[in-house]
């Protein structure tokens, strides 16, 4: 539970924002590169100075331009994990552990060293010199490092940004692991919404400095706005279901139910009851005026358009109530005049099993024999 | 070798040594506060540093004559009150080879914090080190390399510091008569060119083993640094 406000302005930049989270989830603060993400976390963690600033976490002022409180960086307990991972480079992984977890003393210790380097797999290469660590391994060290300093809030800036694409499948499953297991609020932040919807609850979208809308990730993925920032072929909504009980894996294809509706999504190992957040994008999302016969695609659904937005010059962007849940379809405007679509037709809508993408895990039931879990 | 070299030899040594070590903190803390604060007067600051670089080694001597003679405001302050002189004595002659070769320590000190990422200092700071703790575990170790630099190179100078050691401290045997003045010395006495040519080959010698030693450390610590 966090409450963050902050307004700096600077060379004819202005960010002023206002964040309010009321659950211990991930929040991903999303935006392109440019509009004031990192700014924000840096004030946040009492690194930059703002012209005016309040943040809150769990009922603690760390900072008040109102009452002029403003505790310093290292007395707020905010783990940051940089882009480039920042390790000490005079010191081997261990002993950058170590560095944060001795300053942590006196501290209520909630994480150990050992659980650390268990859930984060770090100790093929704790005596190992950073200078010899791959970028994944590093960016390991760093969140570990991070942890270990006993945070109330972990700001996490871009931390996959500077590794290719295989270093980030790499990593990406601890941060998961790291959200599924702890009960640290965390800010993400990113410019690749596919991170975002892997990793957050909870998503702030910011452009040249102001929030544009914040909400569940669910919501957001509706908003107009979205698609300047992540390109239109990126547009889709977002939505969460559980892993029915017979529905894993039944040939390679989990039964995901989302209100009304049970998706078949192309997806291994899902296990039961797991609660599983998927991607329809628009592009993808097909509609017709009837029930299609004999057609490949696994799931066809029935809706009602609930409305017609313009998209560009040649498309529109329909929203489908599919009983709860809308999806966003994009359609060019002569397929919308033949099919004569408007708003309150009925329609059926299709997306194969195969173009469902970011099918995310959140909460996850814990595998059994998994790490010794953390109550917090 | 004969006394005169052996007491021009302990003497430079001693008095190199003793400029490194009084001027070492003071050099850190100006090289840090050039490198890493903005303020008024920097500017300033840096060239005040650098004067001696440019200034003819007298006027430095002269200098600190005026401003530590016994008569000097700084020089009867001292005397007054700890009993201390400077004038014709080796921490005199001390003092004016720190002042001689302060800019080339502070220049290699300066420069190795430039390459220090301040964005570590940040990553400290999130994990809980206050401003000292930061300098002594992070700052300070990577900026070793620099500070040996400095050191060595300084050291090498001072060895060989005149003019304004000269005009300071005088030519004294045994208290301010270090190599180079004990060299000129010899080569104003008309039967004193053996002597003067072992102590320009003891100079020489000097000079080549600080240049291996410093390299040889240089390496180590780049080893250590893991770079």
């Amino acid at each position: 539970m966090f409450s963050i406000r902050a307004v700096k302005r600077r060379n004819g930049f202005t960010l002023d924002v206002a964040i309010e989270v009321s659950t211990s989830g991930v929040v991903g603060l999303f935006g392109r590169s440019g509009c004031g993400k990192t700014t924000l976390v840096n004030i946040v963690a009492g690194l930059l100075a703002a012209d005016e600033a309040h943040v809150e976490i769990d009922g603690v002022v760390l900072e008040d331009s109102r009452s002029k409180t403003r505790l310093p960086a290292e007395r707020r307990r905010i783990g940051y994990v940089f882009q480039d991972a920042r390790l000490f480079p005079h010191l081997d992984a261990l002993a950058n552990l170590r560095y944060a977890e001795r300053r942590a003393h006196g501290v209520e210790k909630r994480i150990s060293l050992d659980f650390v380097v268990q859930l984060l797999g770090l100790e093929p290469f704790l005596q190992r010199r950073v200078q010899q660590l791959s970028g994944g391994e590093r960016q390991r060290v760093a969140l570990g490092r991070a942890l270990l300093s006993q945070p109330r809030l972990l700001l996490l800036d871009e931390p996959l940004a500077s590794l290719d694409i295989a270093r980030r499948e790499e990593v990406l499953p601890y941060l998961e692991r790291l959200r599924d297991e702890l009960s640290i609020p965390m800010i993400y932040v990113s410019h690749q919404f596919e991170e975002v919807l892997r990793l957050a609850t909870h998503a702030v979208l910011l452009e040249r400095g102001h929030v544009i809308t914040q909400g569940s990730l669910e919501d957001v993925s509706l908003h107009p706005d979205l698609r300047a920032i992540v390109g239109p072929e990126a547009v889709g909504s977002v939505l969460t279901g559980t892993v029915e009980p017979h529905g894993a894996d039944i040939a390679g294809l989990a039964a995901i139910r989302v209100g009304a509706n049970v998706l078949h999504v192309a997806l291994r190992d899902a296990r039961a009851g797991a609660s599983v957040r998927v991607q329809l994008l628009a592009r993808d999302v097909i509609l017709a005026t009837a029930r299609p016969e004999n057609i490949s695609v696994r799931n066809v659904m029935t809706g009602t358009i609930a409305r017609i937005a313009g998209d560009d010059a040649d498309t529109d962007m329909v929203h489908v109530d599919i009983g709860g849940p809308l999806v966003l379809a994009r359609v060019t405007r002569a397929a919308s005049a033949a099919l004569n679509l408007q708003q309150g037709k009925q329609v059926w809508v299709l997306v194969k099993a195969v173009s469902i993408r970011g099918h995310a895990y959140v909460r996850n039931p814990p595998p059994p024999g998994s790490i010794h879990k953390l109550t917090y | 070798m004969s006394g005169p070299e052996l007491e021009a030899l302990r003497l430079s040594l001693a008095v190199a040594l003793r400029s490194v070590l009084a001027s070492l903190p003071l050099a850190v803390a100006v090289a840090w506060l050039l490198a890493r604060r903005k303020f008024i007067g920097r500017m300033f600051l840096d060239a005040f540093v650098h004067l001696p670089l440019v200034l003819p080694p007298v006027v430095v001597g002269y200098l600190l004559l005026l401003l530590f003679g016994m008569r000097g405001p700084l020089g009867h302050w001292l005397y007054e009150h700890f009993g201390i002189q400077l004038i014709f004595t080796t921490a005199g002659a001390a003092l004016a080879t720190a002042v001689m070769t302060f800019p080339l320590m502070v220049r290699a000190i300066r420069i190795s914090l430039e390459g220090v990422d301040p964005g570590l200092e940040d990553a400290a700071r999130t994990l809980g080190a206050g401003p000292w703790d930061r300098f002594f575990t992070i700052t300070l170790p990577l900026m070793l390399p620099g500070i040996l630099a400095g050191v060595v190179t300084a050291f090498a100078a001072g060895l060989g510091e005149f003019g304004a050691v000269i005009t300071f401290v005088s030519n004294i045997p045994g208290q301010t008569r270090t190599l180079p003045i004990a060299l000129y010395t010899a080569l104003q006495q008309p039967d004193g060119d053996a002597l003067a040519a072992r102590l320009a080959a003891m100079s020489f010698s000097l000079g080549m083993i600080g240049l291996l030693i410093s390299e040889f450390i240089a390496r180590r610590v780049q080893r250590m640094l893991g770079r």
